[in-house]
């Protein structure tokens, strides 16, 4: 199998496993009805895109795993996500922060992948462009809502900002996966999106009448494996029914 | 940097908090060709608000092409009350029905 390019797939593809994990959770605990049902659909959006990416992997990968077992089965460790998007719903200002701050990359990103040789990965893409475009219209506005809101809302809202400020510059970090898959063409060089990225989310915030942080401190690890505290926490209320009652089906 | 673990957001209940979003009516447009219809209402905090709201409660299945919404203030509705006086004198006058006449195939939805 092409190591590299299943380690790629899950790359891309758990960070939009574990941030649909994220809202999933939020089921039935949005701020209002109506916000609720929004944050559930951005939540199957990004499933519907993990299914894609992990039945690929499958393919890849050749021994036997279903998507299932991809998604539900791998120790903390083997998750490749990025660390932005497992942090916590602290309120609601971080969760739309979170989500705000993931879906301008996400879109830049599928924009590229769109132009991927690999012709999987490049359909996957297309399809996931227009509900992502949609995730950005959604967060940015609630970025602008609460930012230039009441006094609460935009001290809020500037906390959640400057606490996930430090998870940023991961996005554009390569692996050595990343590296090999950009040199055979597959792979989009994240680096090249950082200047577009950090114009995009700055244009955003100054409309919103936030300051824009300036720490040059950055984590990074979730690429590689290392994740912070909150991300076993995760695991374990993502994968409690398959590890207790292994193969169960619904 | 380390805040609450998995602490569910809470709904901000103070001035401007969504207790005070206003009521809005949706209507929405199953496919062209076809006028719009009432699907139900929503609260929003303003316009735009309530498109995306729409959006998400009453098209996620796939229903409408055109969403309008209009805040539920602005529209003035008849009273109950008054229902005998302008509906019941309608009832006994069938004539009024252009129902004696042939519509052509052609014309649809009338």
């Amino acid at each position: 199998m092409n190591f590299n390019l299943y380690k790629y797939i899950l790359g891309i593809s758990d960070n939009s496993l574990i941030l649909g994990q994220r809202m999933g959770a939020l089921t039935g605990h949005g701020p209002s009805l109506e916000t609720d049902i929004a944050c559930t659909n951005i939540s199957l959006d990004l499933f519907g895109q993990v299914r894609s990416y992990y039945q690929y992997a499958a393919k890849i990968a050749d021994d036997g795993r279903t998507e299932d077992d991809i998604a539900m089965l791998r120790k903390e460790r083997e998750y490749l996500n990025v660390l932005l998007v497992e942090q916590p719903d602290t309120d609601f200002a971080f969760t739309m922060a979170r989500q705000f701050l993931f879906d301008v990359y996400h879109l830049l990103f599928l924009t590229e992948l769109q132009k991927n040789k690999d012709l999987t990965l490049s359909a996957i893409a297309t399809k996931s462009m227009k509900e992502v475009s949609y995730h950005q219209r959604f967060s940015s506005d609630w970025i602008k809502r609460l930012g230039d809101g009441t006094e609460e809302s935009h001290l809020k809202m500037q906390d959640a900002i400057d606490t996930l400020w430090t998870y940023t510059d991961e996005l554009f970090h390569q692996t050595e996966a990343d590296k090999i898959m950009v040199s055979e063409g597959i792979g989009v060089d994240v680096t090249k999106l950082k200047d577009n990225y950090y114009q995009k989310v700055n244009n955003v915030l100054e409309e919103a009448t936030l300051k824009i942080p300036e720490s040059k401190y950055f984590q990074k690890g979730g690429k590689e494996g290392i994740h912070t505290e909150h991300m076993g926490y995760l695991l374990s209320d993502l994968q409690y029914m398959q590890r207790t009652y292994p193969n169960m089906e619904w | 940097m380390s805040k609450d673990n998995n602490q569910t957001p809470l709904p901000s209940e103070g001035a401007g908090g969504r207790k005070n979003w206003p009521l809005w009516e949706v209507f929405v447009r199953s496919k062209n060709g076809l006028e719009h219809r009432h699907f139900g209402s929503l609260h929003a905090a303003d316009a735009e608000m309530a498109l995306e709201n729409a959006r998400d409660v009453y098209t996620r299945r796939n229903e409408g092409v055109s969403i309008w919404v209009v805040e539920s203030k602005n529209i003035t509705a008849s009273n109950p009350e008054h229902n005998g006086e302008l509906f019941e004198p309608a009832q006994d006058k069938v004539y009024r029905h252009p129902t004696f006449y042939d519509l052509p195939d052609e014309v649809k939805h009338m």
